[in-house]
């Protein structure tokens, strides 16, 4: 059982901020860490890693330093973003150094490759892998020596379905062994269907922190914007702005359209077509215009 | 201090590829040259004497020795593949000195024994020419691979950085700057060669007892500072 402690961890590069004044703590079990790309999730599992100094602040696991501290390494499996990994080796001679730098043989290295179920192309070029395979091989790198705490970054990142739904569980099962793992993602899909925890950083924010339910809550009751065009603006107009889930509606002459501000994002949802019928006006446009990832998390740290 | 897992990765990227090809071509170039010069005017201890060390000493060795030197770790940090050597309990000085022997290895053999080889067929090791300029060869090996490992470790573009000291440094500065001359891992390695050979058919423009300690000392200094570097070693996400 490990902990990992973030103690106001920032991290700036030239006059960039990347990572602002981060506190956090992270427990065992399966922990997302979500945020849009350049948040700072990378550079975040770096100080985790033990592979960037934090600016100011500590990174520590159960109270010992991460940085400049190889002996933690015992500990940590790294399952880095970047694809680069020895590809002139087979899959099976890559674990086997990974097992060997440690201290460990081809015991520990196998054993690792049947739990990523890859022994089957284990004799193979890692440059013939198919990006789910270099994952997996990846996977078994970091778990050759059993650590207590799994950090991985973006490990989602072009797999397929099934690969993806295959390292889910195989995450999921680490977790309930009572590791410490924590993946970075930039989809809220990904996290919520794995994560027992949450952690959200956007620009190098902590923005919240939590239960996904509690995350998700936030994130669905923000207000939403619409753009909408109807066969009678005006009136669909009046007939919305009646009902207590929406807060503004601008008639947009540049655009001949209506723009929408809904409070109450399920009520606003089925209110929509269900007035539209009722006063005969026909919807040619409805578009939510504040979907990107970006507007959900800036309106989560302004939360 | 030695980790031979390290050292099997390192052997394997450095020679595996196309950088194997390239290790290879130089050494080639310079039997190839020894052959037409012996053919066309027969041996000459003066034309050996150019050719080796014009070619393989202030040539060859050097850029031998960038390639293995900044090929040895170089990549690794470039790609981000070095993060499965530095996320292991393994001390960074470890790293950087398995590196170098490696780096100091693959140097030797493509340059020294070439040398040699070229040196027999010049001349047939007349004067001792041809075990000198091997000697010199064998020397500046360790130097070049410690500083270019070093460089490596420092600076992405250390492969143009090391071939602008290896070309315009030492064989062009050093020829028309006396000073530069005492500077250059070339005249420090001719210092041994001078001694090894005996006579004034080998010449250096430093004394021996200079050269041994700039050698000891650059090797010394660049091995431990990389170690150092490594150890700071940041891995900038790719944000």
């Amino acid at each position: 059982m490990s902990t990992l402690t973030l103690d106001h961890v920032s991290r700036w590069f030239g006059n960039v901020v990347a990572v602002n004044d981060i506190t956090m703590t992270i427990g065992p079990g399966v922990t997302g860490l979500l945020g849009p790309n350049g948040a700072g999730k990378s550079t975040l599992i770096n100080m985790m890693g033990g592979f960037l100094a934090p600016s100011t602040g500590t990174v520590t696991l159960d109270g010992q330093p991460v940085w400049r501290n190889e002996q933690i390494y015992r500990h940590i499996g790294v399952v880095p973003e970047r694809e680069a990994m020895y590809d002139f080796l087979t899959g099976r001679e890559f674990v086997l150094a990974n097992a060997e730098l440690h201290g460990l043989g081809a015991k520990e290295a196998q054993r690792a490759l049947a739990t990523v179920e890859m022994e089957h192309a284990q004799d193979r070029k890692i440059s013939t892998y198919s990006k789910g395979m270099r994952q997996r091989v990846k996977m078994a790198s970091a778990l050759v020596h059993d650590p207590s705490l799994l950090l991985l970054d973006e490990p989602f990142n072009g797999m397929d379905p099934r690969q993806r739904m295959q390292l889910m569980d195989l995450l999921r099962r680490m977790g309930d062994e009572g590791r410490t793992v924590l993946f970075s993602s930039h989809i809220l899909e990904e996290v919520e269907q794995l994560a027992w925890h949450i952690e959200v950083v956007v620009a190098g924010r902590h923005a919240a922190s939590g239960d996904f339910r509690k995350i998700r809550r936030l994130m669905t009751d923000r207000p939403h914007r619409y753009l909408v065009r109807s066969s009678d603006d005006r009136a669909l107009a009046a007939a919305l702005i009646a009902d207590p889930s929406t807060s503004g509606i601008e008639v947009d002459h540049a655009e001949g359209a209506l723009r929408i501000q809904a409070v109450d994002f399920g009520r606003f949802t089925t209110l929509l077509p269900k007035v539209a019928r009722e006063l005969g006006i026909r919807l040619h446009t409805v578009s939510p215009s504040d979907e990107s990832l970006e507007s959900v998390f800036s309106y989560l740290v302004a939360a | 201090m030695y980790d031979p897992t390290v050292a099997r990765l390192t052997y394997r990227a450095l020679l595996g590829r196309r950088r194997a090809l390239i290790l290879g071509a130089l050494p080639l170039l310079l039997i190839v040259i020894a052959v037409a010069v012996r053919a066309l005017s027969g041996a000459d201890d003066q034309t050996a004497v150019n050719v080796l060390g014009g070619f393989a000493l202030a040539t060859m060795v050097p850029i031998i020795g960038v390639i293995a030197g900044t090929g040895a770790i170089g990549p690794e940090i470039d790609d981000g593949s070095v993060v499965y050597l530095l996320s292991k309990p393994l001390k960074r000085p470890v790293i950087v000195f398995t590196k170098l022997i490696v780096a100091i290895a693959v140097t030797m053999v493509f340059s020294a024994v070439p040398t040699l080889v070229a040196g027999l067929i010049l001349n047939g090791n007349g004067q001792r020419i041809a075990v000198a300029y091997t000697v010199a060869a064998l020397v500046a090996s360790i130097a070049y691979a410690a500083l270019f490992l070093l460089l490596g470790t420092v600076s992405r573009h250390a492969v143009v950085f090391g071939l602008v000291y290896a070309l315009v440094w030492e064989a062009l500065f050093g020829s028309l700057v006396s000073g530069a001359r005492t500077l250059s891992v070339q005249q420090w390695s001719l210092a041994v060669a001078h001694r090894v050979a005996g006579g004034d058919l080998v010449t250096s423009d430093v004394g021996l007892p200079t050269a041994t300690v700039l050698l000891v000392l650059v090797t010394v200094l660049a091995t431990w500072y990389a170690g150092r570097k490594l150890r700071g070693l940041t891995l900038a996400g790719e944000e």
